[in-house]
């Protein structure tokens, strides 16, 4: 016996009202939505904001015009400042002629970090691969960073780095889960290991 | 000189490092008295930010005490104390007359994209920052300004960005009276956003946030409605909902690519790095402002791509406006609005931390621990320096 139940496909009513019902979709007899009109409220409902409508005006309002020429200040037509003696490597945009005269010192590229930013700039600054060597420049350094730190005899405290005393002093069941969750990934990965080195 | 120093993703100390020198005749260098740590310095903190390398000290929010000038500076002297905008211009480049000082071109020569800022990587043109007891200013003439008698330590810090971007957000999304304005972030530039919002003229300040903590607080600030995104459904709609179902007049992003609320958008962004962080923010943004409304966009995003959706930006006819804060543009009126008791932006300051503890100063910010709302960081001796300013404005 087929039992399969008969799906009706022919959703549209006709003029049999009674029939209609049978018909009745999800997408039929939707209300009508109402005429949109904003509401706003009076000015004289918003006076207890203190300073309500003070920059109203326009002119009152000091970004307006955007572009405001000449500027207030700093004087018009004032002389290019003069050029920064450059004592170590920056790194240039090419979309540019040249260096700038006022210019960053801090932290001039080095190791192979630094060689990954000079590749980087061979690129410009619309070139999807500019922005990615530098973020991978970035990561590298970290690395670089905990070297330099050893090398100087200092061990990093990564988790006082972090901020692990505020999390303790905060957020003692966060600090617990994450405890849990790194011992979790540990144990795992302990046991991982030593099962593969049985099996050699 | 004690500095903040970056080791890695997550991983930052405070470590002694040489003391910043004249490298410019028209430099300054200043004695760091206050810095804070902002929410565009967490982007660099989680790693989002290429070329921000190792050793480098953040910070762009600082103020201090002029310690010794170039040879060409003229206004300012050894003494004076001073807050200094996190753009460095150089006021005579073409945009710099232009008073776009967010976007100076004479002054960042690795980056024609991003205009120069203290302490953000070496995209932002490799200066270090504020959070030091001393640091470089350079073209001392043209950015800093003197701090007035009246005004505060904690409320001059805010204004060298923080309160400068959130009322530039508001600025830029051109409110007209009785508009409803929506802020994405209840961080301190989006409680400076709604704040702001109102001075504009708006007639409704929705903010949005997933922190219970940080909605409370901006609804006590700013006076407005508050929504955590967590207890809604769809957020389109639930602004649609909110708002006679056309949409709010204007959209503000106050967060940007650290943006939660989004499964494929932090998984692809913030995790994965396939886009410029995560762009849940825009798509909010976009798809809950009303036709012909405006976006305004201060939150930071990397300098790759985005998945946008921009062919409902263009449907609806919207208009999108976004820069870094121009800083010095907006103080002048910033003071005069403190000065009128409209807006008070020492109170979000919630934490003051010394320089030493850098490392969980920048955890507890990151992690929104302690119902963290704005940290402040103190370098040594800055406690014997500052002087407490009483306001001539009344507390709200």
């Amino acid at each position: 016996m087929d039992n399969r139940t008969i799906v009706k496909t022919d959703y549209y009513p006709d003029n049999n009202a009674e029939q209609d019902q049978d018909y009745a979709h999800p997408t039929m007899n939707v209300p009508v939505q109402p005429e949109a009109r904003q509401h706003r409220r009076t000015r004289e409902s918003l006076t207890h904001i203190k300073g309500w409508g003070a920059d109203l005006d326009r002119k009152n309002r000091p970004g307006v015009p955007m572009e405001r020429t000449p500027p207030r200040y700093t004087p018009a037509n004032m002389p290019t400042p003069p050029a920064q003696h450059q004592h170590v490597e920056v790194l240039v945009s090419n979309e540019r002629p040249g260096i700038t005269p006022l210019h960053g010192t801090v932290q001039p590229p080095s190791g192979l970090s630094g060689m990954m930013r000079r590749a980087a700039f061979k690129y410009t600054e619309n070139d999807l691969r500019h922005w990615l060597m530098l973020l991978g420049a970035d990561r590298v350094n970290v690395v670089e960073g905990i070297v330099e730190d050893l090398a100087h005899g200092h061990v990093p405290n990564i988790l006082g780095e972090m901020g692990i005393k505020s999390e303790w002093e905060h957020n003692k069941a966060g600090l617990a889960k994450k405890v849990a969750i790194a011992g979790v990934l540990a144990g795992a990965a302990y046991y991982l290991l030593k099962r593969r080195d049985e099996r050699y | 000189m004690l500095a903040m120093n970056y080791r890695g993703p997550y991983r930052v100390r405070a470590q002694y490092k040489s003391d910043p020198t004249i490298e410019h005749p028209g430099d300054a260098i200043i004695r760091v008295t206050r810095s804070c740590i902002c929410g565009s310095d967490l982007h660099l903190y989680h790693g989002m930010v290429p070329d921000t390398r190792v050793g480098h000290t953040f910070g762009h929010e600082f103020i201090g005490i002029i310690e010794d000038v170039g040879s060409e500076v003229t206004t300012l002297k050894v003494g004076d104390r001073v807050l200094v905008p996190f753009n460095i211009f150089c006021g005579s480049c073409f945009f710099c007359q232009k008073e776009l000082y967010g976007n100076c071109h004479n002054a960042n020569p690795q980056s024609t994209a991003v205009g120069s800022i203290y302490g953000y990587s070496h995209t932002a043109g490799g200066y270090d920052g504020g959070q030091a007891e001393y640091v470089r200013v350079p073209m001392a003439d043209v950015a800093p300004i003197k701090i007035p008698d009246d005004i505060h330590d904690d409320d001059a810090v805010l204004l060298t960005d923080a309160l400068p971007t959130g009322y530039q957000a508001a600025e830029m999304g051109d409110i007209e009276e009785g508009d409803t304005v929506v802020v994405f972030g209840a961080g301190p530039v989006g409680i400076f956003a709604a704040k702001s919002a109102w001075l504009f003229g708006a007639g409704r300040v929705i903010v949005v946030d997933e922190l219970d903590y940080r909605l409370e607080f901006v609804k006590n600030y700013a006076q407005c409605e508050v929504v955590n995104f967590k207890e809604v459904g769809d957020m389109a709609l639930h602004i649609k909902k909110m708002t006679d179902w056309l949409g709010a007049d204007v959209c503000i992003d106050a967060v940007g690519c650290d943006a939660a609320g989004s499964v494929a958008q932090t998984v692809t962004g913030r995790l994965m790095k396939m886009q410029a962080g995560a762009a849940t923010v825009l798509h909010w943004c976009i798809n809950s402002v009303r036709k012909g409304g405006n976006v305004s966009i201060v939150g930071v995003y990397g300098p790759t791509f985005n998945a946008v959706p921009i062919g409902n930006a263009l449907n609806k006819g919207i208009t999108m406006r976004m820069n870094q804060a121009s800083v010095k543009r907006h103080v002048p009126r910033l003071i005069e609005h403190i000065r009128a008791g409209h807006i008070d932006p020492k109170a979000i300051i919630t934490h003051r931390i010394p320089l030493e503890e850098v490392a969980d100063a920048y955890h507890i910010f990151s992690s929104k621990l302690d119902n963290c709302i704005k940290p402040i960081l103190i370098p040594p001796r800055a406690y014997e320096t500052t002087r407490p300013v009483t306001n001539s404005v009344s507390e709200e």
